[in-house]
């Protein structure tokens, strides 16, 4: 693929921003948690966004003709698949250094993804408008939930989805996400998670709620040792969880 | 670039085309690339070939839709009978025996000739418009880079696809360029195979003889027919095969015995040297391989076939659910998931037919006495009988979509 468009960058910073993807889109690498949760994160995304949308899976590009934002995009691991399947991406990140390495590996993937540094809230103050919104394993990180959800609300329009996973708060969220994965498995960097900013389930409905949207559908994510694999589970929503969530047609 | 694909197959056999029509079923778009003449493959003479088809085998050529072609030219096994014997000497008392009736889900296996499954699939994937075949034709080179893959041939045209998948057997040229070892060993022994016309019905029944230089499998074929896989060492092979046919005759009816009637020689005669080839890894960077070119196993259990379809129906399930979540097809950890579903139960059954063909392939009296009194064992056991009968109908372990009768 050659980098004609990519541009304003020096070459010794694409170099190293080539790495930098390289190490994103490794799955034996810095982010395996993330690639081992990917599948089951898209089976949980493509089978809403299908459900809402009517879309049929089977067909080439199911998602074609849908405008999708996914926050928190990081490499693109999200943003990838949902353009393969016809969506008409915007991935946006706040941390300022992922946006050249996602865009990167989208060129050399051969797919078209409209990157952006920027935020929600400064993306509804533009106006832009969505037919869904991923907001996945990001609202455990943000200072203000509500005004963050409701950044995300103002960014669908009628009828459109939101898709939201966090981290529940419990004794076993402690232990398998702040414990486990961060200081036994050192899955993730030290310091990733501050537990007093996971959110129960019900916090989260009540809290999408008041931001203006309707929950539909909550799943846990559940982690089996055996298989060494993820599944989803409509009861075990007690670690890692997903919800769906829809803007009703009048606001 | 001469053209883009999803995937690129590389090996025009049996399993590349039933992998093309499965990955086309699910929406891709495939380029087969095929060393033989399309001409060849449409259209194969009568050669003796045959295979037995195990039941989750034929459902899976039903999914695919080529069940339904070769389906009249098929020979139904409704019993297996298992003997250990010893040439001009008959079988011995103890034998196994596996009757389809002792199943639910019907004749165990069909027997069917190479001809008609290899132009049945060759015509499936002409009528697919997903599918691209390119033939005759050479790969001389591949290469990966981070989007793709790219293989070029003899004639200097290119390839493009976003997985390689290698389809070309025991000697894989496609596993050899990506650099994957192989690790097995020669059997010392050779088959000899060709098909007979009798005088007397099979009945449908299968047999195999365990003889002391190796096994000798007779299947029944559609009339008063049956395809013969006769093991000697390598040596005797050679020598038997350098007879002519009627001292080749003679040499077989003393081991074959007489239950048949009359014996004649029906098509060509081949031999196939017995060795045991593991690929160190099934997939690389951008590459899996499937069949052969994974595993060549022993063919004591005419498992050969079976397993390379079972790859097929791993790997097209693995490959479709990746497509249909919208993940990269040729991405690493897609990859290690048909890894992972098909390395482990291929490596058993290579060990195990390995082993029992280690354990039969003799004549020491007490070993004889062990496998007899096993065999005698395992046939009064309707149990353990069951579920030999069901493992040889391939219709045990983790079964692929496909080979459940289902859509992919």
């Amino acid at each position: 693929m050659s980098m004609q468009s990519a541009t304003t960058i020096d070459p010794a910073e694409i170099a190293k921003f080539e790495a930098m993807a390289a190490e994103w889109w490794d799955p034996s690498g810095k982010f395996k948690p993330l690639h081992m949760l990917n599948p089951c994160r898209l089976d949980y995304i493509t089978s809403q966004i299908a459900a809402e949308f009517d879309r049929d899976l089977k067909t080439a590009a199911p998602f074609a003709g849908l405008r999708l934002l996914d926050i928190g995009c990081g490499g693109g691991l999200l943003s990838e698949p949902m353009a393969r399947l016809g969506a008409d991406v915007t991935g946006a990140d706040a941390a300022e250094g992922n946006i050249p390495v996602a865009k990167i590996h989208a060129r050399q993937s051969g797919l078209e993804i409209d990157y952006r540094h920027t935020s929600a809230e400064a993306l509804a103050a533009e106006g832009a408008r969505f037919d869904v919104v991923l907001n996945m394993e990001v609202v455990e990180h943000v200072a203000d939930p509500l005004a963050y959800l409701t950044a995300c609300q103002q960014l669908l329009d009628p009828g459109g989805l939101m898709l939201c996973s966090t981290i529940n708060r419990n004794a076993k969220s402690f232990a398998t996400a702040i414990l486990g994965a961060e200081y036994v498995m050192r899955w993730l960097p030290r310091g990733t998670h501050e537990w007093n900013k996971f959110i129960t389930p019900e916090e989260l409905y009540e809290l999408i709620s008041r931001a203006g949207l309707r929950p539909v559908d909550r799943k846990g994510f559940v982690f089996n040792p055996v298989t060494w694999a993820w599944s989803l589970s409509s009861r075990d929503l007690s670690v890692n969880y997903v919800t769906a969530s829809v803007k009703g047609a009048a606001v | 670039m001469d053209s883009t694909a999803d995937i690129l197959i590389v090996g025009g056999g049996l399993n590349g085309p039933a992998l093309a029509l499965a990955l086309a079923q699910g929406g891709l778009r495939v380029t087969l690339i095929d060393a033989l003449e399309p001409a060849a493959q449409a259209d194969p003479g009568f050669d003796g070939r045959a295979y037995a088809l195990a039941l989750a085998s034929r459902r899976l050529l039903d999914a695919l839709g080529v069940w339904g072609k070769v389906a009249g030219e098929s020979q139904p096994i409704l019993e297996i009978q298992v003997t250990d014997g010893r040439a001009g000497e008959g079988a011995a008392p103890w034998f196994l025996h596996f009757d389809h009736g002792e199943i639910e889900e019907g004749p165990m296996g069909h027997m069917i000739e190479d001809r008609y499954l290899r132009r049945a699939l060759h015509e499936a994937m002409a009528a697919d418009p997903r599918i691209a075949l390119v033939a005759p034709a050479e790969v001389v080179a591949q290469e990966t880079g981070p989007g793709g893959v790219t293989v070029t041939l003899a004639d200097g045209a290119q390839q493009a696809a976003r997985l390689l998948v290698g389809c070309d057997g025991r000697s894989s040229g496609t596993a050899a360029r990506a650099g994957i070892g192989r690790t097995g060993w020669d059997y010392g022994q050779t088959a000899l195979v060709c098909a007979l016309r009798h005088e007397l019905p099979h009945h449908g029944t299968a047999h195999q003889f365990f003889m002391p230089p190796g096994p000798l499998a007779i299947l029944p074929l559609p009339g008063n027919r049956s395809s013969i896989v006769w093991t000697e060492r390598t040596e005797a092979a050679a020598a038997i095969n350098a007879l002519d046919d009627s001292d080749y005759l003679a040499v077989l009816r003393p081991r074959f015995g007489d239950f048949l009637g009359e014996i004649a020689l029906e098509g060509a005669r081949f031999t196939y040297p017995l060795n045991l080839t593991l690929a160190n890894a099934f997939v690389a960077e951008r590459l899996a391989l499937l069949g052969d070119a994974a595993h060549g196993v022993h063919p004591i259990a005419g498992q050969g076939l079976n397993l390379g379809l079972r790859d097929v129906g791993a790997l097209a399930e693995v490959i479709v659910d990746a497509a249909r979540r919208g993940e990269d097809i040729g991405a690493p950890d897609v990859l290690e998931r048909y890894q992972r579903w098909r390395r482990w139960d291929t490596t058993t059954l290579a060990l195990g037919t390995d082993m029992v063909n280690r354990l039969f392939s003799n004549d020491n009296p007490l070993l004889r006495a062990a496998r007899d009194i096993g065999m005698g064992a395992v046939n009064a056991m309707p149990g353990l009988r069951r579920r030999f009968i069901r493992e040889a109908a391939g219709l045990t372990g983790d079964l692929p979509r496909l080979m459940k009768g289902q859509a992919i």
